[in-house]
């Protein structure tokens, strides 16, 4: 029998959550709970929290009265409704009204709905009544004549809910849970049930677009999912329940994304990383011809489809944004140059590339753009990356992309970041509004709180000499490595080993470890004996892969190079920095680490010399552990 | 399974649900002496038992257990 671990450790969390003494505290600890994708028990578990807590006003949770009325059983979709709630940070009061009598509580001027002052009604009505009259010989005309009529009823109810109550009406879409009658032909003949229920969804589409009636479309959501996932014949006729109970954390969710986007709390803006989310591969190693975006491979076209997916949004209204560590002239020649790019730099309101931390550039963009954080949705495919936004900026909404790139879309459009209850004229030109306001400046992102960044991420870095069985693997990553790579030297496995082999000559590989995983074999630094001083060593070739930019890699390995060196007896290093179109990442690497420049023209054109005297060098002290050496 | 492993399960189910570490399931417990375990709960609890162990219960046979040892038989004869 498997252990349930989640909901025993869910108790615990729910019991750590309730036991902040400050209340905003602990309705903040709910609610990061609220974002995990809950189960049916976890969900009445989160509710009974919830509801235990008091219920004055707190700052930065919205309250809303909401009246569920409804011709079903209701009861046991509140809990998911009011947890789904509380990850928009709403705090919703439900009102449940009793079993079928809708018309009369909206209706009654003695209604316990009065007391209650509704904000918004939702009114979650199933079409049986409706359609149960129509016979299955009624011609088109009769068919539409009925619906009409049902439709009609439905705006007065919409026309009184708001008059009496002051209340924004939320219509639920007629779940169609018909039986085939027969079979294909269904949809040829207008009275057959699924017939009649899908033109009844119509007609209320068309209506509430009409009166501004915001739709629940369970109808779309159950098409989608498949009606198992949403109706259970068995619990309906034990219980009344249209929408069965392991529905409910969808449905608490679906309505609790209308009500967000009603109070204006949705998500407007999307910002993107770029290598291995907008495209495949990293452009400033592989080049512009060699990131994989389109036709002709599986995985380029699922990056394509990211990309149109991402301008259907923008042509909705959601701005767009790019935050990537990256040369911002290399970042944005792919915008203007790659034939298959779909994002052109027109559509980007905020291009932010740099090798800042990318908690920092999500502040700048969100200046610029004068939208507030809690705004952002931020897609990157890296785990650090998102798990650093999530730890410093937890207003932002981070997706937990899958591994697979072909699953990107769904994963976005699943997440209902911009779920609306209007598309207006204002929607599609505001991101062409946005991007022509924009400023491209360069940033310099601020480095305060990286270090608690990189602490957290508890890394350990194994090194050693490159041996026989790692040659091929080291020189892979010399030859594909273009930015931080200080002479873009190329070297076979032989070459390298021929290096190797030169007495005195020093060889490192380094692998980085972090909470998330290995990052494999990451940075190769190779020392050869100087040619015209003995006690001087040349940094041959130094390549560092740009997955662990940022992290401090190339400080500890100096550190280890160092220690190395004076081993050896050796006083002075001696690099060259040349650059190139692609390495201008580590332009100011050399003297970052205390070499000085030295005055002696350079063997290769544009080649700049530096020195570092070894018995000067200060190691820098770094956030990463050394676990092993594998010397 | 055994039918103390069915018990227990049960019992974890209920516990979980209901947020209360001091029930014990018998055979013989009835639906009544289980605080808060109303009509409502009960309906929960049955989806809970279906999603974990995968089974779907006839509504005849949720509609007349008459105690936790009459569910314990039914799971029983289900994962045979």
């Amino acid at each position: 029998m498997d252990q349930p671990a989640g909901q025993r450790d869910f108790r615990l969390q729910i019991r750590a959550a309730s036991a902040e003494t400050d209340i905003r505290a602990r309705l903040d600890a709910l609610a990061g709970l609220a974002q995990s994708r809950l189960g049916l028990v976890e969900t009445i578990q989160l509710d009974r929290a919830l509801m235990r807590d008091a219920t004055e006003p707190i700052d930065g949770y919205t309250r809303v009265r909401l009246a569920v009325l409804s011709t079903n059983t209701i009861d046991h979709l509140l809990p998911a409704i009011r947890v789904a709630g509380l990850g928009y940070k709403l705090r919703l009061d439900v009102f449940s009204g009793s079993f079928g009598q809708y018309r009369q509580e909206l209706l009654d001027p003695a209604s316990p709905l009065l007391q209650f002052r509704p904000d918004l009604i939702l009114l979650s009505l199933n079409a049986r009544q409706t359609t149960s009259g129509v016979p299955l010989a009624a011609t088109a005309e009769e068919v539409e004549q009925a619906l009409a009529r049902a439709i009609e009823e439905l705006r007065e109810l919409w026309h009184h809910a708001r008059r009496t109550f002051k209340a924004s009406v939320i219509q639920q879409s007629y779940l169609d849970v018909s039986e085939p009658l027969f079979g294909s032909y269904d949809r040829l003949v207008p009275a057959a049930p699924s017939r009649l229920i899908a033109r009844l969804n119509d007609l209320l589409a068309r209506a509430a677009a009409q009166e501004n009636v915001m739709l629940l479309d369970v109808a779309q959501a159950s098409a989608r999912d498949g009606l198992d996932a949403w109706f259970d014949v068995a619990r309906w006729l034990q219980g009344k329940m249209e929408i069965a109970p392991q529905a409910a954390p969808v449905y608490g969710e679906m309505v609790a994304r209308v009500v967000a986007a009603q109070r204006g709390l949705s998500k407007k803006c999307l910002v993107l990383d770029l290598d291995n989310t907008l495209w495949g591969g990293v452009i400033g190693d592989d080049g512009l011809e060699g990131i994989v975006l389109g036709e002709g491979s599986a995985v380029g076209e699922a990056h394509l489809a990211l990309q149109r997916y991402v301008l259907q949004l923008k042509e909705r209204g959601v701005i767009l944004a790019v935050c990537s560590k990256n040369d911002t002239a290399i970042a944005e020649a792919a915008f203007r140059d790659h034939p298959e790019m779909l994002l052109r730099p027109a559509d980007i309101a905020a291009f932010v590339a740099n090798w800042g931390d990318k908690a920092e550039n999500l502040k700048t963009i969100s200046e610029r753009l004068n939208i507030g954080l809690d705004s952002l949705v931020f897609v990157d495919d890296s785990p650090a990356e998102r798990a650093r936004v999530r730890e410093t900026l937890p207003m932002v909404a981070v997706p937990e992309l899958p591994e697979d790139a072909v699953h990107y879309v769904h994963c976005l459009a699943n997440a209902g970041y911009f779920e609306s209850v209007s598309f207006t004229a204002d929607d599609r030109q505001r991101a062409g509004q946005y991007a022509a306001n924009a400023e491209r400046q360069a940033l310099l992102g601020t480095l305060e709180s990286m270090d608690d960044f990189l602490r957290g991420l508890k890394m350990s870095v194994v090194y050693g000499p490159i041996k026989a069985v790692d040659l091929a693997r080291a020189s892979q990553l010399i030859n594909k490595t273009n930015q931080f790579n200080p002479t873009t030297r190329r070297c076979s496995a032989e070459e390298l080993a021929a290096i190797a082999a030169i007495p005195g000559a020093v060889t490192l590989q380094f692998r980085l470890l972090d909470r998330f995983g290995d990052n494999g074999l990451v940075s190769v630094l190779i020392l050869r004996p100087d040619r015209e001083q003995s006690d001087a060593m040349e940094i041959d070739t130094w390549v560092m892969s740009c997955r662990v930019f940022g992290r401090e890699l190339e400080f500890e390995a100096m550190n280890i190079a160092v220690e190395v060196g004076c081993r050896h007896g050796v006083r002075e290093f001696r690099a060259d920095y040349i650059p190139t179109k692609k390495n201008g990442v580590i332009r100011d690497l050399y003297p970052s680490l205390g070499f000085a420049r030295s005055d002696q023209e350079g063997p290769a054109s544009g080649a700049i010399q530096w020195r570092l005297n070894l018995s000067t060098y200060i190691a820098r002290k770094t956030n990463i552990e050394r676990t092993g050496n594998s010397e | 399974m055994t039918g103390q492993e069915v018990l227990d399960l049960l019992t974890r189910v209920l516990r979980d649900l209901l947020e209360n570490d001091s029930i014990v399931l018998t055979t013989a417990t009835r639906r009544q002496e289980v605080p808060n375990w109303d009509s409502l709960m009960y309906i929960n609890f049955i989806v809970a038992v279906e999603i974990e162990l995968g089974i779907k219960f006839k509504v005849a046979d949720v509609e007349s257990f008459a105690n936790v040892g009459e569910i314990v038989a039914t799971i029983r004869t289900m994962l045979k």
